[in-house]
Parts: C-alpha cells; structure tokens; sequence
C-alpha cells in the first residue's frame, strides 16, 4: 500500500524532471511560432541549420570541446595514476577545491587573470582562452572519474610485471592503462559534456571569433523565443543525451 | 620510482597552478585594491570592497541569495528523499530509475532552463493551457520572479539530492528496519525513527550539495528571474562588466568562495566524526 503511493510519487517526480524536456522537444516541430499546435514540421530545423552563424558557434563548440577533452583527459589520467600511487593532500585538495568553486567566480578570476597576461604578453582572448579554461575545470572531473576506476585496482599486478623485468613505464602502460582504458574512456566522455556545455566560463574567456553554442543560445533565449531555439536545444539533449547513457554503460563494466 | 610520478604530477599542477591558483590570487589581490578611474584597478590598498557588503543594498542580495539557496535546497529534500526512498526500494529497474534521474541533469543546464522559459512565460503553455481551459482571464505572472528562480534552482539541483540520499539508503541494512518492525514500529515510525537517521549522511552530503550549488548559481536567477530577485553570481557578473568595479567584484568572489568552503569543510569534518 505504501510502496504503491511511493510509485505514484516517483511518477510525478519523473513527470517534474522530464516533461519540460520533452515539452520543448514537441515545440520544435510545430508549424506554428506560437504555443498553439498547428501541425508537424521540420521546417524550425532547417532554419536552424541554415543559420550560418550557429554552425560556427556549433563548430567552435566542438573545437573546444574536443581539444579541452583531449588535453584535460591525458592531464588528468596521469594525475589521478601518480595520486594512486601516493596521494598527495594539497594536490587533491586543490582539485577538490576546483570542484565546488561556483562557475562564476571561476569566470570572472580567469577574466581577470587573462587581461592581467595581456598587459604583459601579446595575447588577446579567442578560442585558446576558452580551451585552456575548459581544460582547467575538465581535470578534477577526470581525476575523479580514473580514480574511482583505480580504487579497486590490485597493486600486486604492476609489481609483479617488474619483477618479470618490465620497468616502471612499461608496468604502467602495458598493465595499467590498458585496463583503466574504460574509466578513462567514460571520463572523456564527461569532460566532453562539460565543456560543450559550459556557459558562464566560457562567456567571460571567450573572444568575438570564439562565440560558442550555449552563447548562441543564450542570446536567442534572451532576445525572444523561437522554435529554432527549441530545435537545437532538442538536438543537443539528444546528443548529450546519448553520450551519457554511454557513459553510464561504461560505468557498468 | 618517484621519478615516473612526478613526471605524471607535473602537467596537472602547471594547469591547475596557472589556470586556479594563479587567478585566485589576483582576485585577492585585486579585492583589496580600490577601482581606478577608467575602471581598473589602483593602490592604495584598502579593504573597503569587503566593508560595503554591508551596506544595505548589496547585504539584500546576499541574505536574497541565501534565502533562495535555502528554499530551494529544502524543497529540493522533501520532494527528493522519498524519491530516493523509491528508487532504493525498488526491487527491477534500480539502473533505469536512476538513469532517469541521472540523464536529465547532465543534458545542458542552459537548455533545461530555456525549457521553463518556454513553459512559464506569459504566452507560454501553462498560460496559454490555463487561459484556453477559461480558468484564467490574464496570463499569471510565472516568469522573472521569485517563484521561477527557486522553481528553476530546485529542477536543476534535484539530483544533487537524490543521489547521496540513495547511496546512504542503499547501504541501509534490511536487517534494521525489520528489527524495528518486530518491535512493534509501524511502518512510518520506522521510517521516521530508524531510515531517516540512518540516512543522515547522505542527506547532509545533498543539502550541503543543493545549496552550495543554489548559492553561487548564475544562469537561473539570470534567465528566470528578474531585477527584483538578483542574486549574487549576478551582482558579481555585474561587477566585472557594465559597473566595472572589479575590486568590489572580486571582493564578492572571495566572499561566495568562502562562504562554500566553509560549508564543504564542516561537512566533510562531520564525516569523519562519525568514522
């Protein structure tokens, strides 16, 4: 009796969580401008796609993202293997710190940091900027992906590769890495999610050349409502959507 | 043996070096510095920046932000623990109840929050819904107020709470609660007397979570609410552009940081007290 009015407020909660998601997903392909459904289209997404500016944003998004992944997945890797190897509490406790700092005093500190280097160094705000600080939060998300991966990891393994002869590089990339591979994979994943994501970072590093999707967006949502705002939004839900039920399979394993 | 591990070290400390600390350290700097004329920054020190929090324009925004963070970190408990409750209670589908839970919150803050936008606004479907059925003559005003903000924190930060909530449920021994049925416990009695303490960890770990989250939030009050419900993240955004005080904007930086650390630390002390 009262697992059944549990199951019916799960239910509610569920609604809550999704049913904007999908509400907006519905939008995008009414034919209408308006709340009111006129009829199926695709038409929003054609708009969408024809826009040239927003497939610059999209492409410089994934520029971003891929190279922020990249380097902040490798970063991160090697840090989280020497930390199982021997912690270190200022170096965890700074990415801790990283963690829980709230986004917008991340913005505005690389903000200042930036400008700071421009009256040093010829160097102007563009899209390595908005690399560098993606990979900057993108570290403690790996780092904390890989060590959960590593926790259970049996020592004895390494060791035993060097006593056969192997040395300490090959112990770790020839019997570590490769069954880390998994962990590492899903942490790039995330680092991924993140930074093609982030917005408010990304809004004060970011250069005119280096204009991102989520900016994109946000100006849309600020300036009035279109249903091709709704239909990339529908398409990146989708996508995120997918890479994270990856994500989730591979934590699986 | 410590060679290859320092090697391994050494790019996560440059970036996390240049990239955290470093930046941290000018905002420090900088707060203690007062504004100069075409808006930067100009000695002589002074810690005026931080003396101003309390005049009575910004200490509204900061009790503002705090109330805010609180309700919403409250509704955020009452709606997710017996969410937890359910998923951790559930006998099939644990993965697929949590996936749900767990999918939405990582599909793009910023589309989630447009998501109520297109919901709340005047012309929006509640509205357009309500007014349609007869039931309202005007739209009601649900966009840029008090209500979308704590509205859009509590979607946003939902899983924040569920999460910990489950993890501490799911280490729950089924042993106790049937001791406490045999006792003579009814069920709710049980729940209140023996799964809700027992399940304090994860719900201090979700509060702490939720709120930290809620507090130096930027993208909801921006988009949902209004100029009457600013909160901090935006008095800071504000600082750092059109006002262009940047020691002022840096002093509430630090302010907001500290404010989280402090609630980070004690929670991670009260954990380990109970080791």
């Amino acid at each position: 009796m009262r697992q059944r009015w549990l199951s019916f407020y799960a239910a509610g909660a569920y609604l809550f969580l999704h049913l904007p998601l999908a509400v907006l997903a519905v939008f995008s392909f009414n034919s209408s401008r308006f709340t009111v459904w006129e009829g199926f289209t695709l038409a929003w997404y054609e708009v969408a796609w024809r826009d040239e500016h927003l497939l610059e944003a999209t492409m410089n998004s994934f520029v971003v993202a891929a190279s922020a992944t990249g380097i902040a997945t490798a970063v991160g890797t090697l840090c989280a293997y020497a930390l199982w190897k021997r912690g270190c509490l200022w170096i965890s406790a700074t990415l801790y710190l990283s963690l829980v700092t709230p986004e917008i005093v991340l913005g505005v500190a690389l903000l200042a940091f930036y400008q700071w280097l421009f009256r040093h160094l010829n160097f102007q705000l563009g899209m390595h900027t908005v690399i560098l600080a993606h990979v900057m939060f993108s570290i403690a998300y790996v780092v904390t992906v890989v060590s959960a991966r590593l926790r259970g990891f049996d020592r004895a393994q390494e060791e035993a590769a060097m006593d056969l002869g192997a040395t300490e590089w090959q112990a770790f990339f020839r019997v570590t890495l490769p069954q880390l591979l998994p962990g590492v994979f899903s942490a790039a994943l995330l680092a991924f999610i993140i930074s093609f994501d982030d917005f408010v970072i990304t809004s004060f590093v970011a250069g005119v050349d280096s204009e991102t999707l989520p900016m994109v967006i946000y100006s849309m949502a600020r300036k009035g409502f279109s249903p091709a705002v709704n239909a990339i939004s529908t398409v990146i839900v989708f996508v995120l959507g997918v890479l994270i039920l990856l994500v989730e399979r591979l934590r699986e394993r | 043996m410590n060679r290859l591990r320092s090697y391994f070290l050494a790019p996560a400390v440059f970036f996390l070096v240049l990239l955290f600390v470093t930046p941290l350290g000018i905002i420090l700097g900088y707060s203690l510095l007062s504004r100069g004329a075409y808006g930067g920054v100009e000695l002589p020190v002074t810690v005026e920046n931080y003396l101003r929090l309390f005049d009575p324009l910004y200490a509204l925004i900061l009790i503002r932000s705090v109330a805010y963070a609180a309700i919403a970190t409250l509704v955020c408990l009452l709606l997710g623990f017996p969410l937890a409750l359910f998923i951790a209670r559930s006998q099939k589908h644990k993965t697929l109840f949590l996936a749900l839970v767990v999918i939405p919150f990582w599909t793009s803050f910023l589309v989630r929050t447009y998501a109520w936008m297109f919901l709340l606004r005047d012309t929006g479907l509640i509205n357009f819904t309500l007014q349609r059925l007869g039931i309202l003559s005007e739209p009601l005003p649900l966009l840029y107020n008090a209500f979308a903000v704590v509205l859009g924190l509590v979607y946003g930060y939902l899983p924040f709470m569920v999460l910990p909530i489950y993890a501490a449920l799911e280490k729950l021994d089924r042993a106790v609660l049937e001791a406490a049925a045999d006792l003579g416990a009814r069920p709710f009695e049980a729940l209140w007397r023996v799964t809700l303490p027992l399940s304090m960890p994860g719900i201090r770990a979700g509060t702490v979570l939720v709120f930290i989250s809620c507090l130096g939030s930027y993208l909801t009050p921006d988009l949902l609410g209004g100029g009457k419900t600013i909160m901090i993240g935006t008095l800071i955004q504000n600082q750092f552009t059109s006002a262009r005080n940047w020691p002022f904007g840096s002093a509430l930086s630090l302010v907001l940081m500290a404010i989280v650390m402090l609630m980070v630390l004690s929670a991670l002390r009260r954990q380990e007290d109970r080791l």
